[in-house]
């Protein structure tokens, strides 16, 4: 057991103070390090932790307070004067060269160098492969990165600030991009590291990673530290409470509900993704009356293509889309709105809204040619400012004026008002792709709400998420998406995230209609199966 | 260059951005809100201050007075009935070309074709006004208009049905159609032109737009025509179509942001070869102040400029067809106080001076634009 007391901090960040414009991002911060601890920074998306440990790594310059590195004042103006201090950090979006190899990405800047200055990639792989080797790392020096897999990637940064000499690791959301294996891969390799004396800070908002590794949590929100100690004294609830400053509600409890008849169908669907490669190849499933059909998968398994191909915006190669028995295959996205579609898109900024658009503005997309929106040519600003205020009052859109740029909201109240703006759509199916991804817990909790209150109203919901946790919670019906397929149908009941982990990597078959070729197309749990996992192609 | 590098991407309806989150302080919101309007609106008025002064140092360097020749500019050119005739005039076919250029802007298309539209526009006016000579003005006058406008649309859309069907860029597209629109009036000119000259007859006298001096008798002399309310009906029209018609969302829409425009159901390239049909066609009316207003015939080299000023005119006026206007004013004036100091600076000042305008005119806005987001 740690103590929070025992001797000199590795770090101690002291009255840390950084505004941007009126904001304050970091509001009289300090936070100690002792050495060799795991501790956990949480906080939800804009209370400063990401700030605070960017102050640390020498990429923001603070206004006003001081840091020291083992007790010694510590001038950190650019992150090389960090890590010749050794501070390491990895980032959310990996920095690596993908067309170079592991060893020269680890060694990039600091090459082992022999006659006449000379580059010695022999030198390097064998240093890099001694590293990883003393840490447990599994990393293959001469592998190219852009050809691993995310979890590998991330071990490369890890291999990379070790080669550099950190002594404190700063991990920035490090478990957002992984499978549940390769999160249990990098906690092995976290502890190993605290096992050898490395200090590290993991910033992350799921909590339960912090209890499982963190000896101590420091809490943000809003640019302050509002409480931290010891892990034991802090369990998720009370973690959570404090990060949202309010209690959270609970997830109403689902009322078991009988589906109804089938409101979207989809027979054998084929799609390409932009390369022009196969993407979805062969998926087949309904999404019945009040039923969530949540699709599990590891992202870039053509799960997007799916869900743009049922939206219109992508076209099918292959296969074909029914809404409410009506044939939607040709229809283009406003097509498929009138024919009984809603769509929360996952990249809200791109896909979902016009961000210089106002709130009433964006209100409107998708119904702009509707004649129940004004006469005419014209659109009736006033009156669409009047329903906006509304809507956006009944979905708390936070602050709800009509006239305000979607640009100038929070990621939570955007999400909200996509969400007002699809679940007023008066659909017969909502497609749900990621729709708490980066928004705060209240925002979740609310869209979630949401989400299943459409549920209870006769609504198909398909949720796509990389969250097992808001699909185990919300769905009904569950699908693994491995390689373009659904691989896997279950229930939440009768699985768990391991599993589940399992089916999105492909590493497991067993249990579920994985036909071999030729083998007729088996059904989910027994007869009659309103899901095929999976068909094979061209049975005939 | 595509136009989303270019900035005028004023936040929609030209209202001033707000500030921050909601909550507690909503006086110092509105006190935020309040200093960010003022900033960016500011902005463009810097910017022609500080190329004014700029220019006063070439005024220096010349040996002359700057407050001296800026006083004589501005008093030939709004100080005097004459003078503010002359301005109007100027200024009136910069309205044009300013919206034709705003208009694609916003749907985030760069018309740098404008010049070639309001050329075609004003030969196609004349050739119309020529041949239906005798018909009554109710009927002449519009079909005149109408031929100018059809030209430039059609000179706009070609651009724009190549981008949309191809890809292909409309900046290399527009500056193509614009030799071909020189040529082909040049060519053109061999039946029509008068024997010996390089204008056409006059048109029809039903089809001539009176001057504003029959109404307003202080403009006594000045060329200024009823173009100028065409002109000021073209902004409005243009600010109604934007932001209060459906056309006009779908059309921003694009512009801002393509693939939610496309998630909204809008048919980008549909909507694209639209805009760039309206913008040719505001442009196209543009060539009838010269042809229809003021000389009654079609003269090779008439549009001198016209349309390639009027992306500075969108530029300084943010494609917001109020700002347009203003900004069309100061360039008309501009032109025209250049003229009446050319015996003091050489005219080439007056270039000078709008090339400053430009330039600052873009680093004003970044500028503003970066400290209102930090004001956050």
């Amino acid at each position: 057991m740690r103590s929070t007391t025992l001797g000199t901090p590795a770090v101690s960040l002291r009255h840390i103070t950084r505004s941007f414009g009126p904001v304050l991002a970091n509001d009289d911060v300090s936070l100690d390090l002792a050495p060799g601890e795991i501790h956990g920074l949480v906080g939800e998306n804009g209370a400063g932790k990401s700030t605070l440990m960017r102050i640390l790594y020498g990429l923001i310059r603070p206004d006003q307070g001081v840091i020291e590195i083992a007790g010694r004042p510590a001038r950190i103006q650019r992150p090389a004067d960090a890590m010749r201090l050794g501070l390491g950090m990895v980032h959310q979006h990996f920095m690596l060269v993908g067309p170079l190899t592991v060893a020269e990405n680890v060694t990039l800047g600091r090459e082992p160098r022999g006659f006449l200055g000379a580059t010695t990639p022999a030198r390097a792989a064998r240093a890099v492969a001694a590293l990883a080797g003393r840490y447990g790392l599994p990393v293959d020096p001469a592998a190219r990165v852009e050809n691993l897999s995310v979890g590998a990637q991330q071990r490369v940064e890890i291999v990379k600030a070790l080669y550099h000499g950190a002594r404190v690791l700063i991990l920035d959301e490090p478990t957002a991009v992984l499978t549940p294996q390769e999160v249990d891969d990098l906690f092995r390799v976290l502890r190993e590291l605290q096992a050898q004396g490395t200090t590290i800070v993991l910033i992350t908002h799921k909590l339960a990673e912090v209890t499982a590794l963190a000896q101590r949590v420091t809490v943000m929100r809003t640019g302050r530290v509002v409480s931290g100690g010891p892990i034991t004294e802090f369990p998720v609830e009370r973690m959570a409470e404090l990060m949202v400053g309010r209690p959270i509600p609970p997830l109403r409890e689902r009322a078991p509900r009988a589906p109804g008849r089938a409101l979207l169908t989809v027979i054998d669907l084929e799609a390409r993704d932009d390369r022009g490669l196969p993407a979805v190849r062969g998926v087949s499933f309904e999404a019945r009356e009040g039923e969530v059909v949540g699709i599990a998968g590891v992202e870039g398994n053509g799960q997007h293509e799916l869900v743009e191909c049922l939206a219109g915006l992508r076209p099918a190669r292959a296969g074909r889309v029914l809404v409410r028995d009506a044939d939607a295959t040709t229809l283009d996205a406003r097509g498929r709105f009138a024919a009984g579609l809603a769509h929360i898109p996952s990249d809200r900024l791109r896909r979902g809204l016009v961000p210089d658009m106002t709130l009433a503005e964006n209100l409107v997309l998708g119904r702009q040619r509707d004649p129940s929106v004004g006469r005419g040519p014209l659109l009736p600003r006033r009156e669409l400012d009047a329903r906006a205020a509304r809507v956006l009052t009944e979905y708390d859109v936070r602050p709800p004026e009509p006239e305000r740029l979607a640009r100038q909201m929070s990621g939570g109240n955007q999400q909200k008002l996509i969400a007002a703006r699809e679940l007023t759509r008066g659909a017969a199916v909502i497609l749900a792709a990621h729709p708490t991804r980066g928004v705060d817990l209240g925002a979740i909790a609310f869209l979630h709400q949401r989400l299943l209150r459409e549920r209870d109203a006769g609504r198909a919901v398909l949720l796509v998420s990389s969250e097992l946790s808001e699909i185990l919670a919300l769905a009904d019906r569950i699908f693994v998406m491995y390689e373009g397929r659904l691989v896997h149908e279950t229930t939440p009941t009768a699985t768990n995230e391991r599993t589940l982990g399992l089916f999105m990597t492909g590493r497991a078959a067993a249990g579920a209609p994985r036909p071999a070729l030729g083998h007729p197309p088996q059904a989910g749990q027994g007869a009659p199966s309103t899901g095929r996992a999976e068909r094979p192609e061209a049975p005939a | 260059m595509s136009a989303a590098d270019l900035p005028g991407r004023v936040p929609a309806r030209g209202h001033p951005p707000q500030a921050g989150r909601g909550g507690a302080g909503e006086a110092a919101r509105g006190r935020t809100d309040l200093r960010r309007a003022i900033l960016l609106g500011a902005a463009p008025f810097l910017a022609v201050a500080l190329s004014l002064a700029v220019g006063a140092i070439f005024i220096l360097a010349i040996g002359e007075h700057p407050i001296a020749i800026y006083a004589l500019m501005l008093r030939e050119s709004l100080g005097t009935g004459y003078g503010i005739g002359q301005t109007l005039f100027k200024a009136t076919p910069l309205v044009f070309t300013g919206l034709a250029v705003a208009l694609g802007f916003r749907a985030g298309l760069f018309n740098i074709g404008v010049e070639g539209q309001l050329y075609l526009g004003g030969l196609a006016a004349a050739l119309a006004g020529i041949a239906l000579a005798g018909l009554p003005a109710p009927v002449l006058l519009p079909l005149a208009l109408l031929a100018a406008a059809a030209a430039g649309c059609v000179w706009g859309a070609v651009p724009g049905a190549l981008k949309a069907r191809f890809g292909a860029h409309e900046v290399i597209n527009t500056i193509m159609l614009n030799f071909i629109a020189f040529a082909l009036a040049s060519f053109l000119g061999r039946f029509v032109f008068e024997p010996a000259t390089v204008r056409t007859a006059a048109v029809g006298a039903g089809a001539t737009l009176p001057r504003l001096d029959v109404v307003l008798p202080a403009l006594r002399g000045s060329p200024v025509n009823f173009s100028l309310a065409i002109a000021l009906l073209a902004a409005l029209g243009t600010g109604v179509l934007l932001f209060g018609t459906r056309l006009g969302y779908e059309l921003r829409a694009v512009g801002l942001n393509a693939p939610a425009a496309e998630f909204g159901g809008i048919a980008i390239g549909r909507t694209q070869v639209v805009a760039m049909a309206l913008s040719g066609a505001l442009a196209g009316l543009g060539g009838v102040n010269f042809v229809l207003g003021y000389k009654h015939y079609f003269e090779l080299g008439f549009s001198a400029g016209a349309g390639f000023l009027g992306i500075a005119v969108a530029l300084l006026g943010r494609n917001h067809p109020a700002g347009i206007v203003v900004a069309a004013l100061f360039f008309g004036a501009l032109s025209y106080g250049g003229l009446v100091i050319n015996q003091r600076v050489p005219k080439e000042l007056v270039e000078v001076l709008q090339a400053l305008v430009i330039l600052l005119a873009i680093s004003a806005q970044v500028v503003t634009e970066r400290l209102v987001r930090r004001m956050r």
